[in-house]
């Protein structure tokens, strides 16, 4: 076989191994929206109910202000910011900031928990919110806010030909290739439709694109005569679509093009390509469990996962406002098996991984690192999954060490253990979880927006501390 | 007037339903006294053998530790049957009153299998692990005293694994991992740090 033939079909393997190895984060079957606010984007599931769609109306509510909820009686009493809004139990209409307004459906409390229609969402969360929304129930795309990003794609006739795309904000979709056409699927970017569904284009290598969106998820689809790339410039703004060049001698653009993870912008105004695992995040936060998995129930109404989502977005505040690049595996009430969290933190690379966790016993904060066999080494390019940490497991414990010594110093008790607590072992990077208990035994700490605080700052001022021993500035 | 011989006759008919009633209240009273009290603690069978001095490695709650406790229970010389006896004496100190690691009612190991080498299968039964407090500490604690005590007291004992109702299970409840092999040594050297 000649080299090029075999660096081509290298390039093929070690596609095909990365598009297996990264898994989505959630089923395509499972029913989502998908919001948009000003900062953030989250996910949530779609409940079926008496055969119409419900979504939980706090959990929209949360990531885009202060929002609380309290029940008296069958009233369903929610304050967003401060909008008071009044929700009955099995009826259709409620009283949103002093306006009566009506529902397709009926208003639903399940465990302490305020359903409403989805399709009531687009009337319903202008009032909320005190702003505007866009919201698109086939697709299950919600807008708060002018947040969307907006697209033009113009084609360069040159040879060979390049689809431009310029979009108004950074994207960084996921892309893949099949036979005939590139697609981009932009998961958490608020990108919006063309004037028109489908463009076309007067070239015979790259006819058309379409739009579509479903949900959650728009999609852009590049078709053409033949093999497609795609490259990123201007900080993500721009992405090029030109065919893959003829070459057999460079492997490199097709793994890239043929990649189905996310691809990250490149600084800089140069068209490049775009490797692998250009996305680089400092830190990856884990909050524990979501969705269907509640984890510990630390009280009658308080739910460990709620917990650990309103400790991670605090810990991603403490972590961002110190330059410190984050990502969080989940920012919605969602249900991300251990497996795919492991794969994602590992596919991202980070400095550090940071599980969270909360429990009702006890008194303080608990620092867990992965419980290994003993006498395991990996040895060659391959790890264990099981024993994945292996390697990381001393700057893990000097992590763990480290974030101890910043809560003594803050006078809260602190712990220090091993623990059989997936994914921790099967991560490639320094891996702790923190296992939060209340400060003075009251379960309410737990909540205390004060309390959080304090443990998120102890935990971002540890780790950003020891930035060298982690391996370099973040 | 009601002819003699059916007075005569309504009055034995009246003493034998009274009779009867009296006869079915002492038969049902006697058998509420034979059924046993409910008891949620698991059934030992009859363990044959003499008593032996062990340690249990028992969780403490309060302190988030684990304690070694020294007792004396009848073992019988088989391992399988010494691991078995073994576990169900530490069960029976957290299904006690006072128990300092509350376990679920029902809670119960169904079954210790030996695989040879150094290799221990610890079945448990679905109230178990359904009914176990979630919590990573709380978890941690039930499983490393478990694997402790068979350690400590049964020589040979290299890895242990668990399952629920005969079956894998990703974890006890939601935190402590069930899918893997625990490495015996590893656990001794997690449970030096508990004490």
């Amino acid at each position: 076989m000649r080299p090029w033939a075999c660096l081509h079909t290298a390039a093929r393997v070690f596609a095909l191994v990365l598009t297996v190895a990264i898994v989505p984060l959630h089923s395509a079957d499972e029913k989502h929206i998908v919001i948009y606010g000003p900062g953030t984007t989250f996910s949530l599931p779609v409940l079926d109910r008496d055969g119409r769609e419900y979504v939980g109306l706090l959990e929209c509510l949360e990531p885009l202000g202060t929002v609380n909820a309290r029940i008296e009686g069958t009233h369903w009493k929610l304050r967003y910011n401060d909008g008071e809004s009044d929700f009955t139990a099995s009826k259709n209409r409620a009283r949103v900031r002093g306006h009566d307004m009506d529902f397709p459906g009926n208003f639903l409390l399940e465990n302490n928990r305020g359903l409403v229609p989805l399709v009531s969402l687009g009337t319903l969360l202008p009032r909320i919110l005190n702003t505007p929304v866009s919201f698109n129930p086939v697709s299950r795309r919600l807008f708060a806010g002018n947040v969307a990003t907006h697209f033009t794609a113009q084609l360069s006739k040159t040879t060979p030909p390049r689809l431009v795309m310029n979009f108004t904000a950074p994207v960084n979709p996921t892309i893949a290739t099949e036979p005939g056409r590139l697609r981009m699927s932009f998961t958490r970017e608020p990108l919006v439709a063309p004037g028109t569904p489908t463009l076309t284009f007067d070239d015979k290598s790259i006819p058309s694109a379409t739009y579509v969106e479903n949900n959650g998820v728009a999609e852009v689809t590049v078709n053409g005569n033949a093999p497609l790339m795609a490259s990123f410039s201007n900080d993500g703004r721009t992405i090029t679509v030109s065919p893959v060049p003829q070459q057999p001698a460079t492997p490199a653009p097709a793994t890239a093009a043929a990649l189905n993870s996310p691809a990250a912008p490149i600084p800089g105004n140069a068209p490049k390509t775009v490797p692998a695992s250009a996305t680089h995040y400092y830190a990856v936060i884990d909050p524990s469990h979501g969705g269907d998995d509640r984890g510990a129930a630390l009280s009658d109404s308080l739910a460990e996962k709620d917990i650990t989502l309103a400790l991670a977005r605090r810990l991603r505040q403490e972590f961002e406002s110190r330059g410190i690049p984050t990502l969080v595996l989940r920012d919605s009430d969602l249900n991300v098996p251990l497996d795919e969290r492991a794969a994602q933190t590992n596919t991202a690379h980070p400095t550090i991984y940071v599980s969270l966790h909360a429990a009702s016993d006890g008194k303080g904060v608990r620092l867990y690192t992965a419980l290994l066999p003993s006498g395991v080494e990996n040895n060659g390019p391959f790890v264990a999954w099981d024993t994945a940490q292996t390697r990381s497991l001393p700057i893990s414990k000097a992590t763990a060490q480290n974030v101890a010594a910043e809560f003594q110093r803050r006078q809260l008790p602190v712990r220090t253990l091993q623990a059989p607590l997936r994914p921790l072992n099967n991560l490639t990077t320094a891996a702790i979880a923190v296992e939060v208990a209340p400060a003075s035994g009251d379960i309410a700490d737990l909540t205390q927006p004060a309390y959080q605080q304090n443990v998120a700052s102890c935990i971002a001022t540890a780790i950003a501390a020891m930035h060298n021993q982690l391996g370099g500035p973040p | 007037m009601i002819p003699r011989h059916l007075q005569i006759a309504i009055g034995i008919l009246l003493l034998s339903v009274l009779g009867m009633g009296f006869y079915v209240g002492r038969i049902r009273g006697r058998a509420q006294q034979a059924e046993p009290a409910a008891d949620s603690r698991p059934v030992a069978p009859p363990a044959p053998g003499p008593s032996e001095s062990v340690t249990l490695y028992v969780a403490n709650d309060a302190g988030g530790i684990l304690r070694a406790q020294a007792s004396s229970i009848p073992l019988p010389s088989a391992r399988q049957q010494r691991a078995e006896e073994l576990l169900r004496a530490l069960l029976d100190i957290y299904l006690g009153k006072d128990s300092p690691h509350p376990l679920a009612v029902g809670s119960e190991v169904r079954a210790v299998y030996l695989v040879d080498p150094g290799l221990v299968v610890i079945d448990l039964n679905a109230a178990f692990a359904n009914g176990h407090r979630s919590g990573v500490l709380e978890e941690e604690l039930t499983v490393t005293s478990m694997i402790q005590t068979l350690a400590a007291n049964i020589p040979d004992i290299l890895r242990v694994k668990f399952l629920v109702e005969g079956k894998e299970r990703d974890t006890l409840a939601g935190h402590a991992d069930l899918s893997t092999m625990y490495d015996t040594i590893a656990v001794s050297q997690l449970v030096a740090q508990m004490q």
